[in-house]
């Protein structure tokens, strides 16, 4: 006896869309996220937030149906949930509230979506340097508005975050790009393809029309970032541009160099995964319905490598229509004939990725930093430590960890996985993707020892 | 010196909630999660890295752990992901834990 049919991981755009197709489709599930509220990061509290903040946009807004169809019979959704564990035969492990339990379902849905690539350069982690996505989070949530903030990296998020502070009234004083005029028009070849994405294409020129005409000092080509504290604490911003040396400075730096699937929850499940060089990430392997070589386990949405948001529902409804098509609830025909629309909306929201992934791609100085730079953030391991592990013997990212450290604080290696394989790829040894283990949130001792009881009585 | 915050507010929330941090008062607004109120309430380190170097709030959505503070006794909290409550006790956290014994000790 299983306590439902489906649990899908994670209430963003993918996980929201699976659960209503799901429900719809007769199945009885749980749906669990981390976070407080519905709509992952995209959507963050678009549930709650009404037409309070209209700076966000249209896009923003178009998550809120998502939200209201959770209300539903057959969903039954938790928050402030953070799933530890999935073991084989889709149980489940969750905590909340410092107490754990355990759900058992026939088919188990990760839809964890994406995080921020980490961006590693001198100075990173000084208070008043953020990633540009976690300001958003906090305009989002809390209504914060960056100020006087300078924009720093590359990808498309920089442009609709300054385009959204504009029409807040709080223009960023600068947007510092690292993409050059060479990346661009390598990109370009793939504009024939990207002409179905027509409309996303021309909503990224409308954007950087805005930022033109806010009279926003932009910067391209932008590289050897490095960030210090002033006496007052505000950032002084290094980079050279053009040949040039710039010093800005600014209480707020937010950097991005775009995003990548969040793995852990899907290597610790034990699912193959490979190593994504145009998104230069690791991503589960999936077919054409999110399904995974682990039974029973599908994977939809970025967390399945990263196609945004409308990718991501169209994704997050296939798999539930193969998971609904496999509980016995729908038939072979059925399932491929309402599959039709999702398959050609995927298509359609995928089609700008291969320009995006070209036209942005991180810099080198990112992906495998030198000297004192930080790469593991929690044990503070440098650059330079992790190169003289790999002088030392080291030969792989476990090595790596055991002779630094890194990746052994509480992230457990979600700040510095990528960083260390980009040193070890730039050193001559690419690595096969790392290990995820279980618990893969830290968990409290008294938490694992109340769960032992409670799985002797209920057993 | 505290440094002023690194964020505007924006008027389109109300109510009041009250806490403190280190024992001095602070207000944060019902609906915000513990980072995101430190964040609105001043520029300064919330956290000591192993180290000893400072650090605010990072990722705000549960991935980085750079976030972490005491939450009425209990270490290791991550402030973007607990929700402000009336009469709640926030205590910054200086390098690394020690087994059984808070700050407040230390």
């Amino acid at each position: 006896m299983r306590d439902a049919d489906l649990i899908i991981i994670g209430a963003g755009p993918a996980g929201m869309a699976a659960a209503a197709t799901a429900a719809e489709g007769g199945a009885q599930l749980l749906l669990l996220d981390e976070q407080p509220r519905a709509g992952g990061q995209i959507y963050r509290d678009v549930g709650v937030n009404g037409d309070t903040r209209p700076f966000l946009g249209k896009d923003y807004a178009a998550g809120r149906p998502l939200v209201g169809a959770l209300d539903a019979p057959g969903i039954t959704a938790e928050f402030g949930a953070t799933v530890w564990r999935i073991e084989t035969g889709r149980r489940v492990v969750w905590s909340r509230d410092g107490i754990s339990q355990v759900t058992t379902a026939h088919h188990v849905l990760l839809a964890g979506g994406a995080q921020e690539r980490p961006v590693p350069f001198p100075g990173w982690t000084l208070p008043g340097v953020m990633p540009a996505g976690a300001a958003q989070i906090l305009m989002k949530s809390a209504g914060l508005l960056p100020r006087d903030a300078v924009l720093a990296g590359s990808g498309p998020l920089l442009y609709l975050i300054a385009a959204q502070l504009i029409d807040a009234g709080a223009p960023p004083r600068a947007l510092v790009e690292t993409q050059t005029a060479g990346m661009m028009l390598g990109a370009s070849r793939h504009l024939p393809r990207t002409l179905r994405a027509a409309p996303t294409l021309f909503k990224g020129l409308a954007l950087i029309r805005k930022i033109r005409a806010a009279g926003v000092a932009r910067h391209t080509g932008a590289s050897g970032f490095k960030a210090v504290a002033t006496e007052n604490g505000d950032i002084e911003f290094g980079f050279t541009a053009k040949g040039r040396a710039h010093r800005l400075v600014t209480p707020l730096l937010l950097t991005h160099q775009g995003v990548v699937p969040a793995t852990h929850m899907s290597r610790a499940a034990g699912v193959a995964h490979d190593w994504c060089e145009a998104q230069q990430s690791f991503r589960p392997k999936t077919d054409t319905w999110g399904g995974t070589d682990a039974p029973g386990l599908h994977i939809a949405g970025d967390g399945a490598g990263i196609g945004g948001a409308e990718a991501a529902q169209a994704a997050g409804r296939l798999a539930a229509l193969d998971i609904l098509h496999r509980l016995d609830l729908l038939g072979e025909e059925a399932r491929d004939q309402k599959a039709a629309a999702d398959r050609a909306a995927l298509d359609r929201a995928l089609a700008i990725r291969p320009f995006l992934d070209a036209a942005y791609p991180p810099p080198r100085e990112f992906l495998a930093p030198e000297g004192d730079t930080i790469v593991c953030r929690c044990e503070e391991i440098t650059a330079t430590d992790i190169r003289r592990s790999l002088d030392e013997g080291a030969n792989g990212p476990r090595q790596v960890k055991t002779a630094t450290r890194a990746g052994m604080g509480p992230c457990q290696g979600r700040m510095c996985d990528l960083t260390v394989r980009g040193i070890l790829a730039a050193c001559g040894t690419p690595p096969s993707t790392p290990r995820a283990r279980s618990p893969i949130k830290p968990v409290k001792l008294g938490e694992l020892a109340a769960l032992a009881s409670y799985q002797e009585t209920s057993t | 010196m505290k440094p002023a915050s690194r964020f505007l507010t924006r008027p389109d929330q109300v109510g009041v909630v009250h806490m403190t941090l280190d024992g001095e008062a602070l207000t944060a607004r019902p609906g915000d999660t513990v980072a995101a109120a430190l964040l609105a309430h001043s520029g300064a380190a919330s956290r000591q890295s192993v180290n000893g170097s400072s650090r605010t709030a990072f990722c705000m959505m549960g991935v980085c752990f750079d976030c972490l503070i005491e939450v009425d006794g209990q270490p290791n909290t991550q402030g973007c992901m607990t929700l402000v409550r009336d009469g709640m006790a926030l205590r910054r956290q200086r390098g690394l834990r020690d087994i059984a014994r808070s700050d407040a000790d230390a």
